[in-house]
């Protein structure tokens, strides 16, 4: 595909991955790493309907604790990922580039918008998936309903404002 | 060990793991750190149809995002079956709050008078899983990202459009927490 057509693309998690695919023999790494997560998920209840109304309610410190010293960490490792000029395994040099800000309303109204479902679902879209491996399989239906979601989004976008 | 692996963990160890998935990603395949766009690389793989937003190669673009949504799956899978998925021990206010919503089973991760099958035939589950999932997935294309995406890599990044998303995010959950429920429950 070309780079024009990527480059509209700007789903969560695409942005600065357009120039690379990731090679055959380092699938499994993410693999790895995504049963990783999906355990991280479970055992931290982040994952839980109860701990999302427990923070929306400002009930319990734990979800901003978590919250928290996750972009903590998150920040500190980029900072010095960034001073070290570290490259990734495929060698590339590792970089981040930012979201075009535009008029902004996109991340107001979207934001929004995934807020009002994430708290009737009790989960944003890895926990959905985590949730359907701990045994609540009705939130498969809330899979379908999400990959729905998005594909009214694609349909849609050429008459929302951004 | 394993006792440790089959508690719930502390904020403080939950949460800088999750930071982690960060640089783990970056040096893995210089990949930033988020879920919601495998959503739209599945409309792109299952169903593009003529719509222009998924007609990319998401082979490219997303097929780690996808393998790592598989491994999500199993994570979650391995966790809650070999080291037990108990209730969760929420705050005693929260489950006076909820109690008072007409919330009444508190044993499992996800109260089950919402989220089971039988209860999708409830506005109130119906609702909740098929309206709440539909919003996720609406929200989180045109956010261009979720949690991960916006609130741990693009905070951490310092990015004033995730900033304004993860603003977006509690203004909605608090309008679902203090409107919506009430009105669902009611």
């Amino acid at each position: 595909m070309t780079q024009a057509t990527l480059s509209q693309f700007q789903g969560c998690g695409s942005e600065g991955t357009d120039s690379s695919e990731v090679r055959t023999v380092f699938l499994p790494v993410f693999l790895l790493l995504g049963i990783a997560f999906g355990f991280v998920l479970t055992r931290s209840e982040v994952l839980s309907w109860f701990r999302i109304q427990e923070m929306f309610r400002f009930q319990s410190f734990r979800m901003y604790g978590i919250i928290g010293s996750a972009v903590t960490t998150a920040s500190v490792s980029l900072a010095l990922i960034k001073f070290l000029k570290l490259k990734s395994a495929s060698g590339e040099l590792i970089s981040v580039s930012p979201k075009p800000l535009g008029s902004g309303i996109q991340y107001a109204a979207g934001g929004t918008i995934f807020g009002l479902g994430w708290a009737l679902t009790g989960a944003c879209p890895g926990p959905v998936v985590a949730l359907i491996g701990n045994g609540v399989y009705v939130m498969i239906a809330a899979l379908v309903s999400a990959l729905a979601g998005t594909w009214v989004y694609g349909w849609l976008r050429p008459r929302l404002p951004h | 060990m394993t006792a440790w692996l089959g508690r719930e963990w502390p904020w403080y160890i939950a949460g800088p793991l999750i930071g982690l998935f960060v640089p783990a990603l970056l040096i893995a395949g210089n990949k930033v750190f988020g879920i919601s766009g495998s959503f739209s690389h599945l409309c792109a793989a299952i169903a593009p149809g003529r719509v222009e937003y998924f007609r990319y190669n998401w082979r490219r673009a997303g097929l780690w995002n996808l393998v790592f949504l598989v491994g999500v799956l199993i994570g979650g899978f391995l966790s809650a079956h070999f080291f037990g998925a108990q209730g969760v021990a929420i705050s005693i206010e929260t489950r006076a709050s909820l109690t008072r919503l007409g919330i009444h089973d508190f044993t499992g991760v996800a109260p089950r008078e919402l989220f089971s099958w039988h209860a999708l035939l409830t506005v109130r589950g119906f609702v909740s899983v098929v309206v709440g999932g539909l919003l996720v997935g609406f929200g989180t294309a045109y956010a261009a990202g979720c949690t991960s995406g916006h609130a741990i890599s693009g905070l951490a990044n310092f990015q004033l459009p995730s900033l304004i998303a993860v603003l977006g995010f509690f203004a909605g959950g608090l309008a679902t927490t203090y409107f919506i429920l009430p009105f669902l429950m009611g």
